[in-house]
């Protein structure tokens, strides 16, 4: 089926998150819709699948003008969509998922589960998935629930199959499974837009590539193009894709991580006996899925979590049972994976943000009672060094672009005087300038002789910033390998197959 | 769409299994604490305080087919029996979480019916209980609590938390009583009822799902209204004209043939007004219509995850506010209870806190209709059980037995529920981005 966005716009209050886009995708063709985060691909997306009612412009399937009141229509005239965030109900089964919003039921209204399974079956095997329709959702990996999302587009003879962003919880060995999935559709006649600001992908798998910059085309290419062309038509001039960095000068072991388990509620082990060294003055990365026990990792690191066994030395100080206070003021810096929730109170001032874990004396505090003299020159003097694009430091921290949040974290957990910095998702969902300066500023912190640990589930960030690289599954490190290691081998181990052996370094 | 020939690699290496995690092995002492507790005060109360005498149980009524004699228990030795079995049970799951197993349902089952019965049996020493009037206040005192709890089922499944299902009750038990009485058809009088809790949940619906207004404030605000409009009216209204609009009399039991004749099961389930019989009902039709029909898979996609329910064409705010609606017609009908079934009148906020009953039952039964019945049974058993020990003369003093409900409310929804998880979007209101 032969797609057709003519003049596409859509406005939110004063921003325009679309002006008058026009995309054209061919049946059978794998077209991909390329740019940074906040560019406007997944508001274009949520207008073609009813989401959001476009203020201007037309969708035609097959040259036939559609009006889309809301997703019923979309899928009824035969678009589907494989969303960032699934759209699967964890408590149900992959049957009922598949089966919800067209239900096929029996007599007294029962619904025909059998019916759905055999569904499921038969989707399954037309492209080797191995699902099982009564499995519950919530207990499959991402990888194998992004298959739900597929079956349940198909389900419903989807002819145009959107995937948003499908690879960014993937491995990397996930990532070609799915692009052989794609591939496979094309061959069947589905068209398929494929939303995505990953370079490889896309011309790996692309047919046509059209960049979107601030809600508007900027220009088609074909996927001959080099990543660095690509990468500045995205970004609107020419970047620095990786960030230099000298080789290391490892001191000592100062933080020593020795047999470290986390237990959940569920009384998994969600962390299971993990031992390893960050020296000063390196980049220790931790690589992996996301789901795999990083988040639990680096919370029992900073005492979040309350059941850890093990050992967790800095600086020859035992830190587990430490509370967050006694983690903090040993010298750990800590930005967490989700900033707006964790790393931030969106309704308080950059200022305010700035002093959260200084709150308990001087220079910030002087018998309880704030110092705003002292906390507006630091903020002052903060946003100039950290770049912090702001109207002031008395703007709310919620209202600042994702890329000016981070910083306000990073300044504030960098202006401490460290012993050991660590980064969760340091550039999660970031525009390429701010990933720049981020990636910067943790090499500096590492090269004033900072031991760092970075958590990543990013391969390129991964590969960019460490000195040595440590791969989590299921809760174990899968080994520790050298910066310099390929990422096919990261990608194996990502999936929880150990490496040949010289690779493992110590 | 055509299969794709076979070239390709497949493309599943990863089977669809469930993740498994190694598990740590955790020793739950919580259950064999409990246990042990109720064991000691077994032994103190039965036995070292025990009461001499006899203890007798009345099992069958008049009209059964078959009459079961009067069992007669001598008080003291039974009470030590029992509390040996209760040390003994208590023992076991001790060894169980030793050895780091779960202690099952059962075992709490089976040894808080012999708790219960050694402390009818200690109350009743000297007297007679009449074991199956005991239950049939039971029924009669949950029916209010089962339909409450199931409007809250449905409610809070569907996404919407119903603080308000006292103010449904009360709403359900004043129309029922004015309709009934001035149509002089106590069935005008029930589905009066129904429409009045679906009057009442429905503003909480428009609130919570339309203005977005905190919907636990909502369900407060409405009971407190409710409250104030059924006294204002009761006093206005009702009061001076008593005769012709607060008289609906009180339904009929219909007994079912053969079945109402079967001692203690008969009298406590088949010989009931048709109140009771809708109930049965309901119970039934709620739990088939959520877990197996095209209704409860919408419903409950709108209370887990509306922002997917949406993406597959469901309207997830006209879903919520129809359940909703829904939900308080059918807390209306146990209102209804409360003036056609038991009372056979109106007065003053006569639901006394039922509401918030019902909604811990909601709790305590984990958002599931059976499960929610019987903790609303729970619930109505701990309150008969006050009345009938206050009058065959129990030891207690009456004012701690008129606390025993409300601890039971209290242990059965923090102690023994600990932390479950409900709908996931519950309280939630869905707003398109």
């Amino acid at each position: 089926m032969k797609l057709e966005l003519r003049g596409i716009t859509k406005r939110f209050g004063a921003l325009v998150a679309n002006d008058h886009i026009d995309l054209t995708v061919e049946p059978g063709e794998i077209h991909c819709l390329l740019g940074e985060n906040g560019a406007g691909k997944s508001t274009l997306m949520n207008v073609l699948y009813g989401l959001y009612q476009a203020d201007d412009g037309e969708i035609l399937l097959d040259d036939v003008v559609q009006r889309f009141s809301g997703p019923g229509d979309a899928m009824a005239a035969g678009i589907g969509m494989v969303h960032q965030h699934f759209m699967l109900i964890p408590v149900f089964t992959v049957a009922e998922n598949v089966m919800l919003g067209h239900e096929k039921t029996r007599a007294g209204g029962r619904l025909d589960i059998a019916a759905a399974r055999e569904q499921v079956r038969a989707i399954s095997s037309r492209f080797g998935f191995d699902i099982d329709p009564d499995a519950l959702v919530d207990d499959l990996p991402v990888g194998v629930q992004q298959r739900v999302e597929i079956i349940k587009a198909l389900s419903r003879d989807a002819k145009v199959l959107v995937f948003d962003e499908p690879t960014a919880v993937l491995t990397p060995q996930e990532t070609d499974e799915l692009m052989v999935i794609m591939r496979q559709l094309k061959e069947a006649g589905t068209s398929i837009v494929f939303i995505t600001h990953k370079l490889r992908e896309v011309r790996e798998v692309a047919d046509r590539i059209t960049v979107i910059r601030l809600g508007k085309v900027v220009g088609q290419a074909s996927p001959t193009a080099t990543n660095t062309e690509l990468a500045s038509l995205m970004v609107g001039r020419a970047v620095e894709l990786t960030v230099h960095k000298d080789p290391a000068k490892p001191g000592n072991a100062d933080l020593v991580v020795k047999n470290l388990s986390v237990i959940d509620h569920r009384g998994q082990l969600v962390v299971n006996n993990v031992s390893f060294e960050v020296h000063a003055g390196e980049i220790l990365a931790i690589a992996g899925v996301q789901g795999n026990g990083q988040t639990e990792l680096t919370e029992a690191i900073m005492g979040l979590q309350p059941r850890v066994t093990g050992s967790i030395m800095l600086d020859g100080n035992e830190l587990r049972k430490a509370s967050v206070r006694t983690v903090l003021d040993a010298g750990v810096g800590f930005v967490p994976e989700d900033r707006s929730e964790d790393g931030l109170i969106a309704e308080f001032t950059i200022a305010e943000n700035l002093m959260l874990d200084r709150s308990n004396g001087e220079p910030f505090v002087k018998a309880g009672t704030l110092q705003l003299g002292t906390l507006a020159e630091f903020a002052e003097k903060t946003i100039v060094e950290f770049d912090i694009r702001a109207q002031g430091i008395g703007t709310h921290a919620g209202k600042l672009s994702g890329g000016n949040q981070q910083k306000v974290v990073l300044a504030r957990e960098l202006s401490r005087s460290l012993r050991l910095f660590v980064a969760a998702q340091p550039t999660r969902g970031l525009d390429v300038g701010s990933i720049e300066f981020v990636h910067t500023r943790i090499i500096a912190t590492r090269d004033a002789g900072t031991p760092v640990l970075v958590v990543s589930t990013e391969l390129d960030e991964v590969v960019a910033l460490a000195d040595r690289i440590a791969v989590m599954y299921r809760g174990g490190i899968v080994g520790i390998v050298p910066g310099t290691t390929p990422r096919s081998v990261l990608g194996l181990m990502m999936a929880g197959e150990l490496p040949s052996t010289p690779e493992v370094a110590a | 769409m055509t299969t794709v020939s076979g070239n390709l690699a497949t493309p599943s290496s990863t089977p669809a299994s469930k993740i498994v995690l190694a598990t740590a092995v955790v020793k739950s002492w919580k259950s064999p604490i409990a246990l042990g507790i109720f064991a000691l005060v077994s032994i103190v109360l039965f036995g070292v305080f025990g009461r001499d005498g006899t203890s007798s149980f009345r099992l069958s009524s008049e009209t059964d087919f078959v009459q079961l004699p009067v069992l007669a228990l001598p008080t003291r030795a039974a009470g030590i029996v029992l509390s040996i079995l209760l040390v003994l049970l208590a023992a076991y799951a001790t060894w169980l979480a030793y050895r780091a197993r779960r202690v099952n349902l059962w075992l709490i089952v089976v040894f808080a019916l012999i708790f219960m019965v050694g402390f009818l049996s200690w109350a009743s020493a000297g007297h007679t209980m009449p074991v199956t009037g005991l239950l049939v206040g039971s029924v009669g005192l949950s029916v209010p609590l089962i339909f409450g709890a199931l409007g809250g089922v449905i409610s809070e499944r569907v996404g919407v938390v119903n603080v308000a299902i006292e103010g449904q009750l009360l709403a359900g038990a004043f129309v029922s009583a004015l309709v009934a009485s001035a149509t002089r058809q106590p069935f005008l009088g029930l589905a009066a009822a129904m429409v009045a809790g679906a009057l009442v949940s429905s503003v909480l619906a428009a609130f919570s799902i339309k203005y977005l207004v905190d919907q636990v404030i909502v369900g407060v605000v409405l009971n407190v209204l409710v409250t104030g409009l059924t006294n204002f009216l009761y006093s206005t209204v009702l009061s001076p004209a008593n005769e012709t609009l607060n008289n609906p009399g009180i339904l009929p039991r219909i007994p079912i043939p053969v079945l109402s004749g079967i001692p203690i099961i008969g009298p406590v389930l088949f010989r009931q007004t048709i109140i009771i019989y809708i109930m049965y009902v309901a119970v039934i039709a709620v739990w088939y219509g959520l877990f197996h029909t095209k209704w409860g898979l919408r419903l409950r996609s709108s209370g887990e995850h509306p922002q997917a329910a949406d993406t597959v064409g469901i309207n997830v705010n006209r879903t919520r506010f129809w359940n909703v609606s829904l939900a308080g017609a059918i807390a209306g009908l146990g209102g209804a209870y409360f003036t056609l079934g038991s009372i056979g009148g109106f007065s003053k906020e006569m639901t006394a806190g039922a509401g918030f009953i019902a909604l811990a039952a909601v709790i305590f039964g984990r958002w599931d209709p059976i499960k929610a019945t019987f903790a609303a049974l729970l619930f109505g058993f701990a309150t008969n059980l006050q009345s009938v020990l206050a009058i065959i003369g129990s030891p207690v003093p009456s004012e701690f037995m008129l606390m025993l409900p409300y601890i039971v409310t209290i242990v059965a929804v923090a102690g023994l529920v600990g932390q479950v998880r409900g709908p996931a979007a519950a309280g939630k209101p869905y707003v398109k981005s």
